[in-house]
């Protein structure tokens, strides 16, 4: 489905990512590892368009993806969660959803997309009307994942979904990720916390200073030594 | 009954500078830039309003149009040239581009018209509305130009709010990059902006025009650092903010010229400016920045 083939990325002289090749399946669930600084965000980002890339190629589904303008990104089928939620804070949440279906013509399936965005987060529900902006960590994580579900995506990117959340949310959001991919959305998750991940991944890729390092099914992963003493604690 | 004239053209004249200040406001909201060319929008605008109407004899609402359509023209233009190579350049590359495009502009129009003033004609007749037997009159122009004012800015708060571009335009303000990953074309955003921005500033001119009748080159300088000044004043970004700083600016201006100076009214302006920012640095209706570690 999705296809990177020697994706190589750099900040001015800084190579972030050396040239990577990975892919995700239909109906998987990929999970990017590794520790701070390894290139995860930048690999993301790079697929997501906002930022350019050196070297390499990125196919959707046959398609060349690398040269698009960030904006026709979601088009094809590719949406993010970015780190850190990056929601509207200024705007409702009702309108925050609305904006995941910015690219959308049909008027009619939108308000039955945010219904079924309720029911799986019917935390967004009772708050609809407030500003994004008031809402609580674990509240904006759901709320960035629903808006990003929005866009109907064939491939959802995830970057660090747990980051700063309590233990229970980030079970719960994890739980909720897995349902999504259930439905039949691929995914593609970055992550830090390598158990979580790797609980849940079908396939996982080791990231180390912009290199892969190490990949293989999740199962592989969790119970392979250097992973246990690299980003499991022992 | 002086108070009351001199608050009613306060006000009128304070329209003036909101309609100006909307482009400041929300170009820097959107572009993070001030646009320091914008006055000068102002002065293309009223020589444009001024040939259609002295050369061309076509009708008042004509010419406005026409105008309108210039600057949204020019304005689009600049930005495409001037400013959307530099997007990714530190912010003062862009003020002195800004600043540059400004002279380009004054000097254009100096060089193609002259710099000898040119006597405009009033849009509406002149003349005024007469009240309390006399004692309290109140010109047409100054009502046309409240009356325009209040029209744009209910038209535009509901625009901004209540469309789907409006909605664009607000998350482009807040963040670009997801944005874009909803989607949303943030040059075209960008450029929209400039074009909403521009129109209003040829309102403006024609207003401006019509109330102080002469166009010459470097006629957008002074209203434009006002706007500007109310723009700050208000709390730059914030549109009800350049509304309020417009009227406020408007207001001041006018009393201190009625009860206490005409020469120094400029002055008393940019102290009371002073004295907000010291008070108030973000302006009065400006967002407090937090920024998230």
């Amino acid at each position: 489905m999705l296809s990177v083939k020697d994706l190589k990325v750099s900040y001015g002289a800084i190579e972030a990512v050396k040239g990577i090749s990975f892919d995700i399946k239909d109906g998987e669930i990929v999970a990017l590892i590794g520790a701070n600084g390894a290139g995860k965000t930048t690999t993301l980002h790079a697929i997501s368009r906002l930022l350019d890339i050196k070297s390499g190629t990125i196919m959707l589904d046959e398609k060349e993806i690398s040269k698009m303008a960030p904006e026709k990104i979601v088009s094809v089928g590719l949406a993010q969660v970015p780190e850190g939620r990056r929601i509207f804070a200024s705007q409702t949440v009702f309108e925050n959803l609305k904006l995941g279906a910015y690219l959308r013509k049909d008027t009619v399936n939108i308000e039955n997309d945010i219904k079924h965005c309720y029911e799986l987060f019917p935390i967004l529900e009772a708050r609809k009307t407030q500003l994004a902006g008031t809402l609580s960590g674990g509240e904006q994580q759901m709320l960035a994942i629903a808006r990003a579900l929005m866009a109907k995506p064939k491939v959802l990117l995830l970057d660090e979904p747990s980051m700063g959340l309590s233990p229970l949310l980030v079970k719960e959001i994890f739980s909720i990720i897995k349902e999504i991919n259930k439905s039949g959305t691929s995914i593609l998750l970055v992550e830090q916390n390598a158990k979580m991940a790797l609980s849940i991944a079908d396939r996982a890729y080791v990231l180390e200073t912009g290199k892969i390092v190490l990949s293989g099914t999740g199962e592989e992963l969790i119970n392979s030594d250097e992973i246990r003493k690299a980003y499991l604690g022992g | 009954m002086y108070f009351i004239t001199y608050l009613i053209s306060g006000i009128g004249l304070g329209s003036v500078y909101a309609l100006i200040a909307l482009g400041y406001t929300m170009v820097y909201g959107i572009a993070k830039m001030l646009n320091f060319a914008h006055g000068d929008i102002i002065m293309i605008g009223a020589y444009v309003a001024f040939f259609a109407l002295s050369r061309f004899n076509v009708p008042a609402y004509l010419a406005v149009l026409l105008s309108v359509v210039v600057c949204i023209a020019l304005g689009i233009t600049i930005e495409k040239l001037a400013y959307k190579p530099l997007r990714k350049a530190a912010s003062l590359s862009v003020l002195i581009t800004a600043i540059g495009v400004s002279y380009f502009l004054e000097n254009g129009a100096q060089l193609l018209w002259t710099s000898s003033p040119k006597m405009f004609s009033s849009i509406i007749k002149s003349g005024a509305l007469e009240l309390f037997d006399g004692q309290l009159s109140i010109s047409y122009i100054t009502l046309l130009t409240i009356a325009t004012c209040i029209l744009i800015m209910i038209a535009l708060t509901y625009f901004i709010n209540n469309t789907k571009t409006g909605s664009a335009m607000r998350a482009c303000s807040e963040d670009k990059g997801a944005a874009s990953l909803m989607g949303i074309n943030v040059n075209r955003t960008i450029s929209i902006t400039f074009a909403i921005g521009s129109g209003l500033a040829a309102v403006a001119a024609v207003l401006l025009a019509s109330t102080y009748p002469s166009v010459y080159p470097t006629m957008g300088s002074m209203p434009g650092i006002k706007a500007f000044t109310a723009a700050v004043f208000g709390g730059v970004g914030s549109i009800p903010g350049a509304l309020l700083g417009g009227l406020l600016l408007g207001v001041i201006e006018t009393l201190a010229k009625g009860y206490i100076s005409t020469q120094l009214s400029d002055a008393i302006v940019f102290a009371v400016l002073i004295i907000v920012l010291l008070l108030k640095p973000t302006g009065i209706l400006g967002k407090k920045k937090s920024e998230k570690v």
